[in-house]
């Protein structure tokens, strides 16, 4: 129940794989690259991140997406 | 189940724009949600009285000719390696792009990232000189860098600044003129400055806005939003991208650009000069702008070659297919102008998803 979407918003970022100081490796499901974590100082292995331009600018709040999908069927009402 | 959600959304959007029972626009100003539109075929998907425009959402396209024709005029006075990102590459100038330099036998290097520049200094002992556009969301990138090369005292790594910020031009287009009745706010611009750096223009100019995740489900939401904004006489900003901007943004990146950069009255290609919306290094840090080492002057070039409406297509008054040029001569293989370059630029993107319908 609404895991499609979840899964799909999760997509676009990457997953923290390895974190060495300053750098991360970060798997987009499959391709691993390099990205730099200096703007997410507490981010964690196993956390999911936005990556622009070689750098997390963000970290994705999974918690978080799957609240939206709730939060969005009740902005929706009963259509 | 998305495909039940989608449904829902636009029964809703088809409801809420019957109830506005007049024409409406909104407007995004960033090239990937113009991708989002265009790929997951949204315009035609739209209620006939729901018109969605695209603004400046490509920092390539309104890099200003005359700062390319000045990297390259530098580069001919001191050996150097420029580096750029892959977009830039191609952007033309009456003087050619970084690519046609290139040709000419100058060291010109796509990077991915200016980490990837970074390295390249890092292996090399010439010079590297990162030309560097972008919003808000490539800025961090770059004072972050800046910070490494600062505290680890490399010398052989400058930039050159065409950064530029989101919300000055947003309200510049309201001022000159650009009517819409809400903003579909880039939600990655928003992850560095959080939904307070767009306030103001809601506060200022009664523009309603949601700040959008870049998923067709995203887009298609917060127009719903909007429509229901509308509706509701409500004037405010919402944050339909909850999963990753904040209220108040990123800190720690913010820090980082205020440290190191100040804003000033910038020009835009085809736009001209907007207040307050370029970022240039600091004196401070003026050692690490390429510009305080090597001087040149540029004269005042042409921003479009003439029949591109490129400058119109930036402002959202009008899109791609409205120009004559087109997709006629002016192609992803041979552009006429930036627009068509950038896989931001409307043009470009129109063209790659064949976007005829309106």
């Amino acid at each position: 129940m609404g895991c499609n979407i979840v899964l799909m918003c999760l997509a676009i970022p990457g997953k923290v794989m390895k974190i060495r100081g300053s750098v991360a490796l970060v798997d987009y499901g499959g391709v691993i690259k390099e990205a730099r974590i200096d703007f997410v100082p507490d981010v964690k292995e196993g956390d999911y991140v936005i990556v622009h331009t070689g750098f997390a600018i963000e970290k994705m709040d999974e918690k978080a997406a799957k609240r939206s999908i709730e939060a969005w069927n009740e902005v929706l009402g009963d259509i | 189940m998305v495909q039940e959600f989608v449904n829902k959304l636009i029964r809703g959007i088809f409801m809420e724009a019957e109830k506005i029972g007049r024409e409406v626009k909104f407007m995004d100003v960033c090239g990937t949600h113009e991708d989002t539109i265009n790929r997951g075929g949204i315009r035609p998907l739209l209620p006939k009285n729901v018109k969605i425009f695209a603004g400046p959402g490509c920092p390539v396209c309104i890099t200003p000719v005359e700062d390319i024709v000045a990297m390259m005029e530098i580069a001919k006075r001191r050996d150097m390696i420029i580096t750029t990102f892959g977009d830039m590459y191609r952007i033309p100038t009456p003087m050619g792009s970084f690519a046609d330099f290139r040709a000419r036998g100058y060291d010109v290097r796509v990077v991915y990232s200016i980490y990837d520049a970074y390295k390249i200094a890092m292996k090399n002992k010439k010079m590297v000189v990162h030309f560097s556009p972008g919003f808000e969301t490539t800025t961090a990138p770059t004072a972050g860098m800046l910070e490494e090369v600062w505290n680890k005292g490399v010398e052989n790594f400058k930039i050159y600044s065409v950064h530029r910020l989101t919300p000055p031009a947003v309200e510049f287009l309201i001022q000159q003129g650009s009517i819409f009745d809400g903003l579909i706010t880039p939600g990655h611009v928003s992850a560095i400055i959080g939904v307070k750096g767009w306030k103001y223009i809601t506060e200022k100019y009664s523009v309603p806005q949601v700040i959008s995740g870049f998923e067709p489900e995203d887009v298609l939401l917060s127009i719903y939003m909007l429509l229901k904004m509308l509706n509701d006489e409500e004037i405010s900003i919402k944050n339909e991208y909850e999963r990753v901007v904040k209220y108040e943004g990123n800190p720690v990146a913010q820090k980082s650009i205020e440290e190191f950069f100040e804003v000033r009255d910038a020009k835009w290609r085809a736009l001209g000069t907007i207040p307050k919306s370029g970022l240039y290094l600091k004196s401070k840090y003026e050692y690490l702008d390429i510009r305080s080492h090597v001087d040149v002057e540029v004269p005042h070039l042409p921003d479009l070659e003439r029949g591109c409406r490129c400058g119109e297509v930036l402002r959202g008054l009008i899109l791609p297919q409205e120009c004559p040029l087109f997709a006629k001569v002016c192609t992803p293989q041979n552009p006429i102008g930036p627009c068509m370059v950038s896989y931001e630029g409307t043009c470009q993107i129109f063209y790659k998803y064949g976007s005829l319908l309106g």
